[in-house]
Formats: C-alpha cells, structure tokens, sequence
C-alpha cells in the first residue's frame, strides 16, 4: 500500500482497503511528483491514486495525473457549489518558490495537495461532489479543456442569478434607500465573526516565529560546526592529550550540528507546515463568511423588491390595468428566486454551524498531533545532545 | 449554552520567565478544574467518533461540562472519555521538578557566584574561569579586585588647556590575604590615566613578562559614545585588567601594583613624562652625544632606547639593525635559538587559531541567544493566543486545546529561560579563548622586549668594534712619531676611557638581554602551562554545560510530548 498517511493531519476516513468491502470507502492519495517543463513554463505532475468501492466511480481503482492548476479548479468548483462549507485549504501558489522547484518544496506539496484530497474525500457532503468524481476519474486531455474552461471568465448562468441581476439592473438604490450593504444582527455570528478575524493574526505571528525558529536551528546547527572545526585547529597547537580534546569537541560538535540541521526540517515539516495550513483553513472560513454575507443580501434584495412588486402588483389589480398579467408573472417569478434565496442561505447558516463545530474539533485534533510531534522532536534532540556530549565529558575527565 | 461557565473561577498566575511588562498584561490562568458548578460529568464522545473506523456521520452533542475537569473529577462509571486520555495524568501539574542530573552537580561552583548576576547585563562581576581555576590549586593566596562607582570630578589643576575639564574617577577595591599588602580591605580612587602610568611602568620593570595588556585609550570612541555606556565599558575593562594583573604571580607582588592599589591621593609613581618634554630632552642630549661627549650611560642601558631621549642611541641602533637586515654579515650576537624561533612561530600559529576560535565562539553564543529568544517569541505568541482562545472559547474542542497550548507555551518559554542560562555560562567558560587572545599582545611585547635588548647588545658590540679599530689606527700613527704629541696621548686617554665604559655597558646589556630571555622562558612556560589548564577546564565546562542544559530541556519537552501522546495513539 502506497498510501503515506498524512504525519499531522488526522481524517477520520482513510480507510485501509483492507477493511470489509460491504463498508462504504473511498480512499486517495497524491505521489510521485515529477518535474515537467522547462524554465518558467515548467509545472509539477502528481499521481493521484484512487480506491474505493463507492458504485458511482468507475472502478475499484483508478490513476490519473493531475497538476496543481487541476487542483486550483476543484477547490473553485467546490468553493462555488457547496456554499456554507469550508472548503479545505489549498498550499498557497507562490509562484517565486516555484523557479527553484527544491526537493523540499516539491514535497512540501505534494503533502499539503495529499492532505488537501484526502480532506474532501473524508467530508461527509464534499466527497459526494460530482466535481470530485470528474478529478478524480477523467484523463488529462479533459482535465486541461475543463481547467481552460474555467480559467476563460465564462461561467455557466445560473438561473436565480440571472434574475437577481435583471432585478438589480431595475432597481436603484436611491429607490431602497439604501447605501450601506445589508448585515445580518445575529450577535452569536457576530461573534464568531470577530473570532476567526481575531484567530487569523494571533495564528499567522504563531507561525511567523515557528518558522524563525527552523531558521535558527539551522543557524545554530552552522555555527556549531563551525565552531568545531576552529576547535579542532586550535587544538593542533597544542598536541598530545589537550590537542586530542580539541579534536573530539570538534568531532562532536559536527555530529551535533548534523542532528540539529535535521531536527530544523522535522520542525519545518511537522510544525510549521499544519500552523501555516491552520492559517489557511481561517481564511478559507473567512471566505464563506463573505459569501454568507452575499447571500443574506440577496436575499434581503430579492424580499425588498419582491414587497415592491407586491404592492405595484396590488395597484394594478385594483385598476385592472392590462399590464397586470404582466406584473403578475414577474411578481411570482420574483417570489421564487426569493423563496430559492432564503433557502441558499438557510442551507448556509445551518452548514456553517456544523462545519464551525467540526472545524474546532479538527484544529484540537491537528494542533494536538503538531505540539505533540515538536515535543517530542525537541526532546529527542536535546537527548541526543545531551548523550553525545556526555560521552566526551567523560573523556574529558580522564584528561 | 458553554460559555459563561468558566469565568469567575479563581486563578493562578503561572511563574514563567518572560519579560515582566509581557507578564502583567497576559495573566495566563490556570483552572482549578475541580470546580462544582459542572454537576455531571458528562465527556463528549464525539471524538470518540472521529477516531473510530466507520464513516464520521452524526456528532452527538457537546456537553456542557469542561472535559479536562475529569482530571480529578473522573466518574469511573462514565465512559473514558478521549480528552483526558490525550492529555495524560501531569498535565495539571505545573511546578517543574528538576531531576539530579549533571546540571546540578556541575553547576556549583559556578552558581554561588552567578544567582545574583544571571540576570544583569554585565558579565563582569564573574569571575573568569582563568583565574578560578587556578586560586583553587595555588597556596591558598587570595586577592580580588573591583572596581566601581564611576565620578565625576574636575580637573583643579593648572593645564594647558584652560577651562572646566572632567575626568571620571573609578573606585577601586582590593580584598586580599596577601600579607605584603598592608591590610585585607581597602579601597583607592583612581582617574584613566594613572592606569595608563601603572602599566607604562611594568612594562619598564618588568621586560620580558607577559604583562597583560591594559585598556585602550579609545579617544574616538569616548566622543561617540554616550557618557554613561563609555564609562561603563571603561570601568567593566578596568576591572578585567586589574584582574588579570593580580592573577601574574610576579606583578601580583610588584611594588607599582601595591602602590596603585593602596597609596590614597595621588598616584606616586614617575608618570610617562608627555610627547613635548621627551622631545626636548631629546634635543638637549643629541649635541652632547654627536660630539662624542656623552655616551650611553651603563644603566641607561638597562632600557630601550626611547623616542625623544635618546636619539642618537635610537640612529645607532637603527643602523645596526640596517646592518642586521641586509648585509648579511653576521651580527656580533645571533639570536641563538632555533629553539626560541620555532617558539615564535608556534605563538604566531597560536594567536591565529585563537582569534579564529574566538570569532567562532562569538557567532556560536548569538545562535544560542537568538535559539532562545525566539523560542521565547514562540511561546508568548502561544500564550497570547491561549488567553485569546480562552475567552472566545464557545466549545469544549476548544477549551481542550487551550490546555494544549498553554502546556506548550509554558514549555517553551521554560526552554527559552535554559537557552538564555546556557548561554550566560557558554560565554563564561569561552572566554578563556579571548583572554588567551588578548595575552598574545603582551608575548608580542615581551618577544620585542628581547628582540630590542638584543639590538642594544649588538649595537654596543658593533660600536666597542669601531672603538677598537680607532684606537689602534691611533696607537699605530703615534708609534710612528717620536716624542708625545699632546693632544694625540689625551685623545688615546679618552679612547680607552670611553671604551671602558662601553665595555661596562655592553656588559650590562649582555646581562640585561640574558635576563630578559630567562623571563622570556619562564614566562611561555608559565603561560603554556596555564594557557592548557583554562582551555582543559574551558572544554569541560563547556561540554558539561551543554550536557546539563539540554537534560533539563529534554525534561521540559518530555512532559510535553507526554502530556500530547493520545493525540498520536489515535491517528495510527
């Protein structure tokens, strides 16, 4: 089984094919990245890999490659189609890192893009996406004409949209009255709304000084060494026993400097990679919550003109105007897209409280694993310190 | 439903180690989880659910209760509930026990002095470990310098230089068991310049010693600093000078340093006489001396020719260094040793690698001081968010992590006190690399000191040679013609009267170059000796430092990762 499980990010459902194939599962994972291209057009190709006995895919297994832009449409897709939900974060683009393309950052992303599927497939609404099935499924020639597809600014017309903007094209805002854009007085939501603005700054100066302090272990783990090597010199001054000193300082302080070195990577990988992930999941909330505030305007847009429509409506009744017929079928087709709007974000309001919950439960979780793996990296590290200095003090007593 | 339940309980302030404005405005509390508000003990299995292997569906609702409460509070009839188990048995417990390690038992010698200075920012009051190591082993002999109180005072004298000029004064205060001093405790004011005089006259008395360097002048520096830093630094160099002076078993007992630190008022010793008046003497002496009429008095010779007084003596010397340089010809006096060259060239190999080693173990301590302060960082940013988490906190998901936190911010900021003492002790033991640095300027001096003695001596050869060359052409031309010619026999007379005296002088210098090679030997042995007993108790202290160090960061983190083990348990 080739399936690495993500180090610090738990799901609830990767699920080993191992188990009965009368339980439902469907299980991904991203590998083997290669290197495609030259220069700046040069990109990164993954594998995608799925298992899984759900009826709707095609088969028990299937591969396709897929590149980071592939990854970029699903994220949209979901983002577009499941609103309420916070659709796991994505590792940032960084176009810069991508010229030097470093065996680090190649799998740093590999992981990040890894964790981000497997969080989709994990999510009880998510992983029934159609967009999801097509990822997962289509060879790479559909995969680019979708990719370019969306890339092009064309979007499929949604119905209800096209009416809200026919309404809005109608409608001025001197008529309404209003100036300042329509916020829900909810104080819980305002709450919480101050919360993951507030949690987003606490986190990204979290991760700024996490990602220092990888810096400063590879600082220490050179200037260690360097140290060393100068010890080592200034003991061939000296000779016989004193000069042997120097020479094992210098021997130990290299092997403590490699050691240091590693543990700088184990930081960056096991800590600092879920804090900045963490930072991301908060935007990618933040995010819902301004499509939360698109849809309760809309819907309070589309109730306002539809009250209007209502009363010019009742107006031409009484006169039995023949513009009535008229006004009568806008009127009802009005009261539709209003009726399909409360119900847009409705369906929001109530996702966004189970996926807050959830959110909360799966940071402990993830948070729990990242505190845990650095402190047990730094306890291994400082032992491994410890132990290695310790042989030469007792060396050095001898002297 | 969750949140008003934790506020109005009592808390305790953690004691960590963080700046103390940082500590004020962030109290990180902890909860007496005891707390009988919460009736049942309800735990949410939600997590349970999570961790299971079937498809996460439903989450059964929250309970109201805090779930870390079960600490003390754990209902065995209730279901175990996943929380607790993530945060294992001592995660109430904040008080960290130090367990017996190197750390302790090496620390203490080194602790009775350093509790009180660990956090001052002058290192000055530490004793270096050059000299600790070696009072211990020596007769029980004991002196110790400081200095302090800096003043300011007005110079009251007539100087050249009209107007109100100040000076600072330094307190200077010597405790000792040596009985040449005349008490055990006391203390004498003394102004930059009468340091400057101390050393001028060792370097005199004691040519061939390796005499610690004095502070530099640092003209430039005293104008660009601020008063207070510059007096500072002087008085922190003061004191590492007077130190190392009084730890040189021959200057230790020198008449200059007992005078310096006991004679209160002004300091008698002769002081370097200023550029003007040397230059004049100068002048006065050279007619004299290119007449012929003066000579190189023998005890004169005792010191190297100096600028101003001493011109001729300085032309002559030159010229017969000229001499030494390019005509090949062998000096009169070679410098003997194969021996003492090699030695030369092992110093010039060893003051190389010291100030390599010594720039080596200045980046070293930075990386250990920005290792702490920005795990340091890392933890207050940890705490903030803590007590940020704590007061938003709606779930109970999230009162569990803010337990994770504050454990790991506590933690870390622990380990960044250890980095921060790490260091404080990693530069005590390595500056016995600077010191043995600095104590290479003054085998330069001591080399030089023997090198212009030499001079001396092969300039007094060169000059009894030409003497002894003149006066036999004299004895030659007057055997030639009969019957005294006067002023032929008194020239000859005073040939042989100055050649006497040159003889005497070249003895004198001869004795004089034989004495300064012993101090010389005496002296690298000296320092070899003790320049490999520092460096010995310089590794080990380093080395055990490290150890100790990083068993109690070990110990810090294990606690942690303890603490945070159920988490992995349930990812596998």
């Amino acid at each position: 089984m080739d399936h690495q499980q993500p180090p610090w990010s738990v799901s609830g459902s990767s699920q080993s094919p191992r188990s009965p194939s009368s339980q439902p599962y469907l299980h991904v994972s991203v590998i083997d990245p290669v290197k495609l291209g030259n220069g700046v057009q040069a990109y990164i190709s993954y594998r995608v890999i799925t298992k899984t006995n759900l009826p709707e895919y095609q088969g028990p297994e299937k591969i396709v490659i897929r590149r980071y832009s592939d990854f970029v449409w699903l994220h949209d897709r979901l983002f577009e189609k499941y609103k309420g939900i916070f659709i796991p974060p994505l590792p940032e683009k960084n176009a810069v890192e991508k010229f030097r393309f470093t065996a680090e950052f190649i799998e740093m992303r590999r992981l990040a893009l890894d964790i981000f599927l497997n969080r989709v497939a994990s999510h009880h609404e998510l992983r029934q996406s159609e967009d999801l099935r097509t990822f997962l499924q289509v060879d790479e020639a559909v995969m680019e004409r979708l990719r370019a597809h969306e890339n092009g600014l064309f979007k499929k017309p949604v119905e209800l949209m096209q009416i809200f903007k026919d309404v809005q094209s109608k409608v001025s805002n001197v008529v309404l009255g209003k100036e300042k854009p329509v916020e829900e007085s909810n104080a819980e939501y305002e709450k919480l709304k101050h919360y993951i603005f507030e949690l987003e700054n606490h986190l990204a100066e979290a991760q700024k000084h996490s990602y220092r302090l990888v810096k400063r272990h590879r600082e220490l783990g050179k200037s260690l060494s360097d140290f060393g090597k100068a010890m080592k010199l200034l003991g061939s001054c000296e000779g016989d026993s004193l000069g042997k000193a120097f020479s094992e300082l210098g021997a130990k302080s290299e092997v403590v400097s490699v050691r240091l070195q590693k543990e700088a990577q184990q930081l960056l990988m096991n800590f600092e990679e879920p804090l900045k992930d963490y930072v991301l999941a908060v935007q990618s909330i933040k995010a819902t919550i301004a499509e939360r505030a698109n849809a309760f305007r809309q819907h309070c847009e589309l109730a306002e003109t539809m009250k209007l429509k209502e009363i010019n409506l009742d107006k031409l009744t009484l006169t039995r105007s023949d513009k009535m017929r008229e006004a009568e079928t806008e009127y009802n087709q009005l009261k539709q897209a209003n009726e399909e709007a409360k119900r847009r974000y409705d369906d929001m309001v109530r996702l966004m409280n189970e996926e807050i919950v959830r959110f909360q439960e799966q940071k402990t979780l993830d948070m729990g694993v990242a505190f845990h793996n650095f402190a047990n990296g730094q306890a291994r590290l400082a032992n491994n310190i410890a132990d290695a200095w310790r042989s030469l003090l007792h060396k050095l007593e001898s002297c | 439903m969750m949140g008003a339940e934790n506020k109005g309980h009592d808390y305790e302030e953690a004691h960590l180690f963080a700046s103390k404005e940082e500590m004020e405005s962030l109290l990180l509390h902890e909860h007496p989880f005891n707390s009988n508000s919460n009736g049942n003990g309800n735990f949410f299995s939600s997590y349970g659910s999570a961790m299971s292997s079937s498809l996460p569906d439903s989450h059964h609702p929250l309970s109201s209760s805090v779930a870390t409460a079960i600490l003390t509070d754990s209902d065995p009839l209730l279901s175990p509930p996943p929380y607790p188990e993530l945060h294992g048995p001592s995660s109430h417990d904040n008080s960290y026990i130090e367990p017996p390690s190197y750390a302790d038992v090496i620390f203490s010698p080194f602790h009775g002095e350093d509790i009180n200075s660990l956090e001052s920012p002058s290192l000055s009051s530490i004793n270096s470990p050059m000299s600790f190591s070696r009072t211990s082993s020596s007769n029980s002999e004991y002196i110790r310098i400081t200095v302090s109180n800096p003043q300011k005072e007005q110079e009251t004298s007539n100087s050249i230089v009209p107007g109100g000029n100040t000076y600072f004064t330094y307190l200077i205060t010597t405790r000792t068991n040596i009985p040449e001093f005349v008490a055990t405790e006391f203390s004498v004011r003394r102004r930059f310049r009468d340091v400057v005089t101390l050393s001028d006259r060792l370097a005199e008395s004691y040519r061939g010693f390796f005499i610690p360097p004095r502070p530099d002048k640092n003209v430039m520096e005293s104008q660009m600093m601020q008063k207070q830093e510059f007096v500072e630094q002087r008085r922190v160099a003061l004191e590492k000078y007077l130190r190392r002076l009084s730890e040189h078993p021959m200057i230790k007992k020198s008449d200059e340093l007992k005078v310096f630190l006991q004679v209160q008022g002004k300091l008698p010793l002769p002081t370097s006489t200023d550029v003007a008046s040397r230059m004049l003497d100068g002048a006065v002496k050279l007619p004299k001396q290119l007449l012929g009429e003066s000579t190189v008095a023998p005890h004169e010779v005792v010191q190297p020719a100096k600028g101003g007084r001493d011109l001729l003596r300085l032309f002559k010397e030159l010229k017969q260094s000229m001499v030494n340089d390019w005509s090949g010809s062998r000096p009169l006096v070679v410098e003997e040793d194969k021996e003492f060259l090699e030695k030369k060239e092992k110093m010039h190999d060893l003051e190389q690698q010291l100030s390599s080693s010594s720039q080596q173990a200045e980046s070293l301590v930075k990386a250990q001081q920005d290792m702490g302060e920005t795990m340091g960082e890392l933890g207050l940013a940890f705490i903030k968010l803590t007590k940020f988490e704590n007061e938003e906190a709606v779930f109970n998901s999230q009162r569990a992590r803010v337990l994770d936190m504050k454990n790991f911010a506590t933690a870390a900021v622990k380990a960044s006190r250890f980095y921060r003492e790490l260091n404080l002790h990693t530069v005590k033991h390595l500056d016995a690399l600077h010191g043995h640095l600095g104590l290479m300027l003054a085998v330069h001096s001591a080399f030089t000191d023997r090198t212009s003695a030499l001079l001396t001596v092969q300039t007094l050869l060169t000059e009894l040679a030409s003497l002894q060359s003149r006066s036999e052409k004299l004895e030659a031309a007057s055997s030639k013609v009969f019957g005294g010619d006067k002023t032929r026999i008194r020239k000859m007379e005073e040939l042989k009267e100055t050649m006497r005296v040159t003889e005497d002088a070249k003895n004198v210098a001869i004795r004089e170059y034989e004495r300064i090679k012993e101090n010389n030997r005496i002296e690298l042995e000296r320092l070899d000796k003790e320049r490999r007993t520092d460096f010995l108790s310089m590794l080990k202290g380093f080395v055990a430092n490290q150890v100790g160090y990083a068993e109690k960061i070990a110990n810090v983190w294990g606690r942690v990762a303890e603490e945070t083990s159920g988490y992995v348990k349930e990812s596998i």
